[in-house]
């Protein structure tokens, strides 16, 4: 999981030969890639030092376990800091009498409005009854924005207008909430700037006005090194209860989570991970620490895997794997399917491990070869591509022909072929019966 | 300097500097409002050079660009025998510059029957609020704008174009939600070059992230469209970035600049507390330099961007 990480503290380690302890030393220089980690990362300066020195700490003298290499303890323990760091997931605080109020806030565009529906959605489905409210009065047509959004979703959204204050258009929706027996209370506010003071009074004005259970703070993963700031502004002036980090279907590495927590010790309690309403999930310190660690080519290789890979096709081949009926014709298709991705250096380039490693091909060789092999296939019979045994001399010589290729070529690929083959049925002989992950991808998914 | 469509006066220019300045103003005391400080001691010792990295990154330029450009001024430093910290300063000041490039003139300044323009980015980076300041200032300034709202995913997008196109006093053209982005800016050059009551049309786009193939994709495809109806269109395709997006805002623009190929960027919410030190990178590795900066939430919180200014004010 930990590649980039690991295989860069694995060269630093290499260099030093101790073994069982780490030394100071090793631990040193062991640190300044775990700084650099977490400096790409976007977690902030400041905390990076706090937290680097603690992770030093503990790593001087820590034992190294054996079935790790010294490099693959450092990540270890750094894992470990960073999901402590993160904390539990925490859910939503609705004890007590209703109606709850739950008040969003946040900087401009970080996604307020999209998650109110996107909360409302999931209480909804833990049956209580919501209330949307659009108390942003200032940026144009975000009061129909959420309109909209509850219509799609059928639940009814409270607005007066962007005549009325946003207090008292709150104030109206929670009394509005007590008379119609809605249990919870969404509160849409305008984005807005830390720094801007008369905003931020407004904040004030609601929350006296509505006595909110929850204040949740809504930011962009993608933030950089400002994160603390805005989240100890919007804490120290408001008491935040949790924060919703969102747009996290994307390759952020989202050290922003790591800053914010760091700075206002609240939860954080659901991600943001697309634009439908649907998108929205309760928080893993376990996976978002992989993510900050260096995974995040690896997350859009997937999201690119899943957009365009055809999943009926690779789930009957998959099938046919299993069965050990797989011909050259499912192999053409799913060759077919992983070309569609885009060009394979480029993908390759997305793996961790692998970056660099294509560089030394001549460009697109692969490119070539896939294309090489399907012309080779396109030019085999149905029935040939499904009995491949049956291809003799004279038929490999038309095959070739036809596909502008050498017989060596054809032979070779018959004969890989048979390896992979082979190697399937292998695998589905041990290992048939783990399915559901995405292949190669093990755990990733999970 | 090169050619301009239209000049800007003294005036404009100062008043410009003082928008830029006013809103930079703000940040004293913030990430970069450090970067001063450091240059104030009477002496350039280590603890300097760890200060000025400090600030770079906190400023987001990132580890790598920060490296770079405290290696170049301790090089130059030493080799030009700086002793005064001023001096360092400078020296930092003219890196940094030569870092951003030079800004030679922009396509959507050239003279044309219609020129089209792209605005691409990611979600809520600032676009349509960009798209509405673009279209304010080149109206301002005689041109005859129209507006394109291929964002037809989003919820109410279409409506908040809209909006903007009425305050501004432009032409809005639409089909509304769930439409074909593509249809739309099809229509939407067809009307201009039909009526001719246009010379500038301003597309504004859905919000994606540059990671989703499919909408990366549309965007291609979007692009397409304009350029097969329009001789060389989009003349300018602007990347909206939010200043305070940290070391990600490198990966959006080189996935933006693969599909669309982006001729330049528009850094917004810069009356935040972030800069935007990304900008850095961006131009030393893609060479897509800045062209205006956003700096709140009005239609006049626009204004060309000027290097200098930029980094003078980082300084301030
Ligand atoms: N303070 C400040 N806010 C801005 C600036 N530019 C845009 N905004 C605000 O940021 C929010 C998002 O702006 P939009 O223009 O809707 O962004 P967008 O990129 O079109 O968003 P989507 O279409 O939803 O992806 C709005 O609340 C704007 O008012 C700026 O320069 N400064
Ligand atoms: N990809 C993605 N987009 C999101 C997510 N949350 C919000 N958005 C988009 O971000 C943009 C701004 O969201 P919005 O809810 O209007 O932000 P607000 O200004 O804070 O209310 C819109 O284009 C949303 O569709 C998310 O988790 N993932
Ligand atoms: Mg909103
Ligand atoms: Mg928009």
């Amino acid at each position: 999981m930990f590649e980039t990480l690991t295989d860069k503290l694995q060269r630093v380690f290499d260099g030093l030969a101790s073994r069982g302890r780490l030394s100071e030393a090793d631990v040193d220089v062991a640190m300044r890639e775990v700084r650099l980690a977490l400096l790409e990362a976007d977690v902030n300066y400041k905390v990076v030092k706090d937290f680097v020195a603690r992770v030093k700490e503990r790593a001087i003298g820590a034992e190294v376990m054996k079935s790790l290499t010294p490099a693959q303890q450092v990540v270890k323990i750094v894992n470990e800091e960073l999901i402590e760091v993160l904390g539990e997931p925490a859910k939503l605080d609705l004890s007590g009498p209703t109606p709850h109020v739950i008040m969003m806030v946040g900087l401009q565009g970080s996604g307020k409005t999209t998650t109110s529906a996107k909360l409302a959605l999931t209480l909804r489905k833990s049956n209580q009854r919501p209330l949307l409210v659009a108390a942003d009065t200032y940026r144009p047509a975000a009061i129909h924005q959420l309109e909209v959004l509850g219509k799609s979703l059928d639940i009814p959204v409270h607005s007066e207008g962007d005549k009325v204050p946003p207090p008292v258009i709150c104030a109206n929706a929670v009394k509005r909430a007590r008379e119609s027996a809605y249990t919870v209370v969404i509160l849409d506010t305008a984005g807005r700037l830390q720094v801007n003071e008369e905003m931020m009074a407004e904040l004030d004005e609601i929350k006296a006005r509505t006595k909110p259970q929850e204040i949740l703070l809504v930011a962009d993963s993608m933030t950089g090194q400002q994160a603390v700031n805005v989240a100890q502004t919007f804490n120290d002036r408001l008491g935040v209860t949790g924060l919703i980090l969102t747009k996290v279907d994307g390759d952020a590495r989202g050290g922003a989570a790591i800053s914010m927590r760091e700075v206002t010790g609240v939860p954080i309690k659901y991600l943001g991970v697309g634009e439908k309403t649907d998108a929205l999930e309760v928080f893993h310190p376990d996976r978002m620490a992989s993510r900050i660690l260096g995974m995040g080519d690896m997350l859009s290789l997937i999201e690119r895997a899943q957009s365009t890979m055809d999943q009926e096709k690779s789930m009957s081949a998959a099938k046919r794997m299993m069965k050990g009926e797989f011909d050259l014709d499912d192999f053409m298709q799913q060759m077919q399917q992983v070309r569609k991705m885009g060009p394979l250096s480029q993908i390759m380039d997305m793996i961790p491990g692998f970056r660099g490693v294509t560089k030394d091909l001549s460009p697109d060789v692969t490119d070539t070869q896939m294309r090489r092999i399907e012309a080779i296939i396109s030019s085999m019979t149905l029935d040939e591509r499904r009995h491949p045994e049956n291809m003799n001399a004279s038929r490999k010589r038309r095959v070739a022909r036809g596909s502008g290729t050498e017989v060596q070529d054809i032979n070779e690929l018959l004969s890989q072929f048979k390896q992979i083959k082979r190697m399937m049925k292998q695998m589905s002989d041990t290992g048939g019966k783990r399915r559901g992950k995405f292949p190669g991808f093990p755990g990733l998914m999970g | 300097m090169a050619l301009r469509l239209f000049r800007r006066s003294t005036e404009e220019q100062q008043a410009d500097e003082q928008r830029i300045h006013d809103s930079l103003e703000k940040t004293r005391g913030g990430m970069f409002g450090r970067l001063g400080n450091i240059f104030q001691a009477n002496e350039i010792t280590e603890q300097t050079w760890d200060e000025l990295e400090e600030t770079l990154i906190m400023g987001d330029v990132g580890i790598e660009t920060t490296e770079v450009l405290v290696a170049r001024v301790q090089q130059r430093v030493s080799k030009e025998g700086i002793k005064r910290p001023a001096d360092a300063q400078a020296v930092l000041k003219q890196e940094m510059l030569a870092m951003l490039g030079g800004s030679d003139a922009m396509e959507i300044d050239e003279p044309r029957l219609l020129t089209v323009v792209l605005v691409v980015g990611v979600n809520g980076s600032g676009k349509t609020t960009s798209i509405a300041k673009l279209a304010k200032l080149y109206k301002d300034h005689g041109r005859k704008v129209v507006l394109a709202a291929a964002d037809t995913f989003r919820a109410a997008a279409v409506h908040q174009l809209q909006i903007w196109g009425e305050r501004v006093g432009v032409d809005v053209i639409a089909q509304g939600q769930g439409a074909d982005p593509g249809a739309v800016v099809f229509d939407a050059i067809r009307a201009c070059q039909e009526t001719r009551k246009a010379d500038l049309l301003i597309i504004d786009t859905a919000g994606r992230l540059h990671t989703k193939f499919n909408l990366m994709k549309e965007l291609e495809k979007v692009r397409n469209v304009a350029s097969r109806q329009v001789h060389k269109a989009p003349h300018e395709t602007f990347l909206i970035l939010d200043a305070s997006t940290g070391q990600n805002a490198l990966s959006q623009a080189r996935h933006f600049k693969e599909a669309v190929k982006v001729t330049g960027v528009i850094l917004t919410k810069l009356d935040g507390t972030a800069k935007g030190g990304i900008v850095f990178a961006i131009a030393q590795e893609l060479g897509v330099p800045v062209r205006f900066v956003g700096t709140g939430e009005r239609m006049t919180d626009i204004a060309p961007f000027d290097p200098k200014i930029f980094v003078d004010s980082l300084f301030a």
